[in-house]
């Protein structure tokens, strides 16, 4: 069987708790069969709302979500099959590990030696075998996460839906969960709905990242065109670092365009403007640009050292360049490493095809 | 490591313990000055009126002391069926005559005629025969006092006698479970249309019983709705159930008069929907019902706080989790919410318990005859047949059975369990 391509469908969704904003607007989403895709953006963006309309404890203000074809936005929770991970783990503290594992498949009816079977494929499949006596106030804050996932993965649901289950773990537990949901979820090819807030955990995880701001999908694309390729200065500036500068476009063809700033001109590549005249806001990565470089480049300007900060792997530089004093330089920290001090002048360059010319902010 | 502790020093050379100890000990006493008024207050107002109340309860000494010679006398009779000697008569008649010169027989009389009814008239009479020094000292005492009355033929007045004899009895706490220790020492039942008390036990029991259920199955929904009601409603909401904690308990009981009577609004209201007939309203006050309904009011208040402050931190997510693992709503409820509210069940019941089980006023405003409380016959010893040490006796027996209820919670729920907030 081929995969669908439209297995979960947003059509035309609205969302409004109160009757004057809308949370969710007109939003239009497909999710493939076995996808693994993340709704990133910051806190009131509209992305756990979102989740929470597909889990069912939420009810469209319009439009319709289809689930393999079928409308469901008429389908209480527990009968959509569709398993959720939630923020603080939900695990039920008065229940084994074993029970809660068994809850989705004992509420199905399911024979007791098929529970067992299952319980103990879920529980070595996120490595706590062994676990099934323990209660969850027992467990570590990571071990407790593990129980979650298994226990939205045992009862083998068609999408499974995350509400920033990382967010209680420190950073390195967090990074090795990632990992670990990323493998599960390329093991046994379920269709992953995946909320954050973290950006670098969207990047390292996802097939496809849905960027929420204001109620609207930004930008739906794959991690890498999301971060080298953003479609305006709100997903450029949510992604990653970025060195921003405001002008008014003077000239513009067909891959280039100038920019005049306060006191300068740049070259940059024109993504949403269109005509001269228009304001835009050029958006650079700091890995982009390079000190002294070698090749030929078509912006080279000079810029004073404000501030040297290290970062161990890399040192970054704050300069003062074309009237910002905010400008951001990733230096690698490799041998060759210049001499970098406060107040120096040094040559930077960049190409015009990385200086991406957006929407105004 | 090694297993073995060795003992550790401080850099001077002495124990970590002492030191330790040393340095914790003036800790300890301003701790214990803090708590120290407390502990008095206490001290004086619960643990000291508790054993006097037990003191009072078995105190049996008045007799014994007014009759020392009688009960020395009495130790030789040793046919019980029949009347004692002589020397019993005589130790009797020394005995009561003093009583008589220092104007203590009455007491004596009365204590007795408690014991077996009847005694009163025929010690007054032998008091008048002092008196009037009509009786032969040298003569046989026995044919004398015999000859008074045909009471003092009976030997069942000189067993009651005897009984009297022992300083401590626990004659008051059978009395309240309606025994008594019957001629031959034996416990025995009183008879079947004079048992009061034991009614009235098992009558409090269940009204305390049913109270703390009817208070359950009401401030169950109340507590779940103040837990999940956004806070502007649940802050209205939960001043309408804290509102009768800031009213008069006697104003509140007598709101329920107002209503309850039989001219009342819950009556009118009725008969003005054609429920009951306007000749035939029921009684609603004065019994059971009456007792029912207004402790379940008053008590409502105890079962909903101990309820919210448990369903307050169940995280709404844990529901969530359970529908979204496929239990319906009632699943997730029985199998998840309502097991994380078993703490909150505990306390409330077993406080609600206890209250109804010691209840008062109510049942004696609202109560009637069919509705009063074991508590309303304790109060009734103590101010009108002045018995205290009875209504001692029955308040430790009350006492007993709360701590008693209180162990077996203990042993099926655990006390760990329970949230009070």
């Amino acid at each position: 069987m081929s995969k669908n391509p439209e297995f979960v469908k947003f059509d035309k969704v609205d969302k409004s708790y109160d009757g004057k904003v809308l949370v969710v607007k007109d939003l239009q989403l497909d999710i493939a069969e076995g996808e693994f895709i993340t709704m990133l953006g910051p806190s009131g963006s509209g992305k756990t709302t979102c989740l929470m309309m597909l889990a069912g404890f939420e009810t469209p203000t319009h439009g319709e979500i289809l689930l393999d074809g079928n409308i469901i936005s008429n389908i209480p929770p527990h009968k959509r099959g569709i398993g959720m991970v939630f923020q603080n783990y939900a695990l039920f503290p008065h229940m084994t590990v074993y029970e809660n594992l068994a809850f989705p498949l004992r509420v199905r009816k399911v024979e007791k030696d098929e529970i067992d079977k299952k319980v103990d494929k879920a529980l070595s499949m996120v490595s706590l075998s062994g676990f099934e006596t323990r209660m969850p106030a027992q467990l570590s804050g990571g071990q407790q996460q593990r129980v979650a996932v298994a226990r939205a993965l045992v009862f083998d649901p068609a999408v499974v839906l995350m509400d920033e289950p990382l967010g209680a773990l420190d950073k390195n537990l967090r990074e090795s969960m990632q990992y670990e949901i990323k493998h599960i979820h390329e093991s046994i090819g379920v269709t992953v709905v995946y909320v954050t807030h973290d950006q670098s955990e969207a990047l390292t995880m996802s097939n496809r990242i849905a960027v929420f701001n204001d109620g609207k999908v930004q930008q739906l694309s794959n991690p890498a065109e999301l971060y080298e390729k953003p479609v305006n200065s709100f997903v450029a500036e949510f992604i990653g670092e970025n060195n921003t500068f405001n002008g008014e476009v003077v000239d513009i063809d067909k891959d280039k365009c100038k920019v005049k700033l306060a006191n300068s001109e740049i070259l940059a590549n024109p993504i949403s403007v269109k005509s001269k005249g228009e304001k835009t806001t050029v958006s650079l990565r700091p890995e982009r640009a390079l000190i002294n470089p070698t090749d030929k480049m078509d912006n080279m300007f000079t810029g004073k050292i404000e501030e040297v900060i290290y970062h161990g792997d890399h040192t970054r530089v704050r300069l003062n360049l074309l009237g910002s004093s905010e400008f951001i330089l990733k230096v690698p920290n490799s041998t060759s490493n210049l001499e970098l001090k406060v107040s120096q002048d040094i040559n930077i360059g960049w190409n015009s095809v990385d200086a991406r010319a957006l929407d105004p902010k | 490591m090694s297993s073995e502790t060795k003992q550790i020093l401080t850099t001077d050379g002495i124990p970590l313990e002492v030191s330790l100890k040393k340095a914790e000990k003036k800790n300890k006493i301003k701790a214990f000055l803090l708590v120290a008024p407390l502990l008095l207050f206490l001290v004086i107002t619960y643990i000291f009126p508790i054993g006097d109340m037990f003191m009072r309860s078995v105190d049996d000494r008045m007799v014994t002391n007014m009759l020392p010679k009688t009960f020395k006398a009495m130790e030789k009779w040793e046919n019980l069926d029949e009347l004692p000697p002589e020397e019993v008569y005589r130790g009797f008649y020394e005995d009561y005559k003093l009583l008589a010169e220092n104007q203590q027989h009455g007491k004596l009389g009365q204590r007795l005629n408690k014991e077996k009814n009847g005694f009163n008239t025929i010690t007054k009479k032998l008091f008048r025969q002092i008196k009037r020094k009509k009786i032969d000292e040298s003569a046989s005492l026995k044919e004398q006092i015999n000859k008074l009355h045909k009471r003092w033929r009976d030997v069942e007045y000189w067993q009651a006698i005897k009984r009297t004899a022992p300083p401590y009895t626990a004659s008051k706490y059978l009395k309240g479970m309606d025994m008594y220790f019957a001629a031959d020492g034996s416990i025995a039942q009183v008879d079947e249309d004079r048992r009061i008390h034991r009614i009235l036990w098992l009558r409090t029991l269940e009204i305390a019983f049913f109270v703390t259920l009817f208070c359950f199955f009401m401030g169950y929904p109340i507590a779940h709705l103040l837990a999940t009601l956004p806070m502007k409603y649940s802050n209205l909401l939960m001043i309408c159930v804290l509102l009768p904690f800031w009213t008069s308990l006697l104003v509140r009981t007598a709101s329920w008069m107002i209503l309850l009577q039989q001219q009342g609004i819950v009556n009118d209201f009725f008969v003005m929907i054609g429920l009951v007939a306007d000749d035939n309203r029921p009684e609603m006050m004065y019994n059971k019902v009456g007792t029912y309904v207004a402790m379940t009011q008053i008590l409502l208040p105890f079962m909903v706080l101990p309820l919210y402050s448990v369903m307050k931190t169940i995280s709404p997510s844990l529901m969530r989790a359970g529908k979204s693992l496929g239990g319906t709503p009632f699943v997730a409820f029985w199998k998840v919410y309502f097991p994380l509210t078993i703490p909150g069940i505990g306390a409330g019941c077993l406080l609600v318990f206890i209250l109804a089980i010691g209840y008062y006023i109510t049942p004696a405003l609202v109560g009637g005859a069919s509705g009063t409380l074991i508590s309303n016959q304790i109060a009734f010893h103590m101010k009108t047949t002045l018995d205290w040490s009875f209504a001692s006796a029955m308040g430790l027996m009350l006492l007993t059975g709360v701590l008693v209820i209180y162990w077996i919670y203990n042993k099926l729920v655990g006390v760990d369990n329970i949230k009070l907030g």
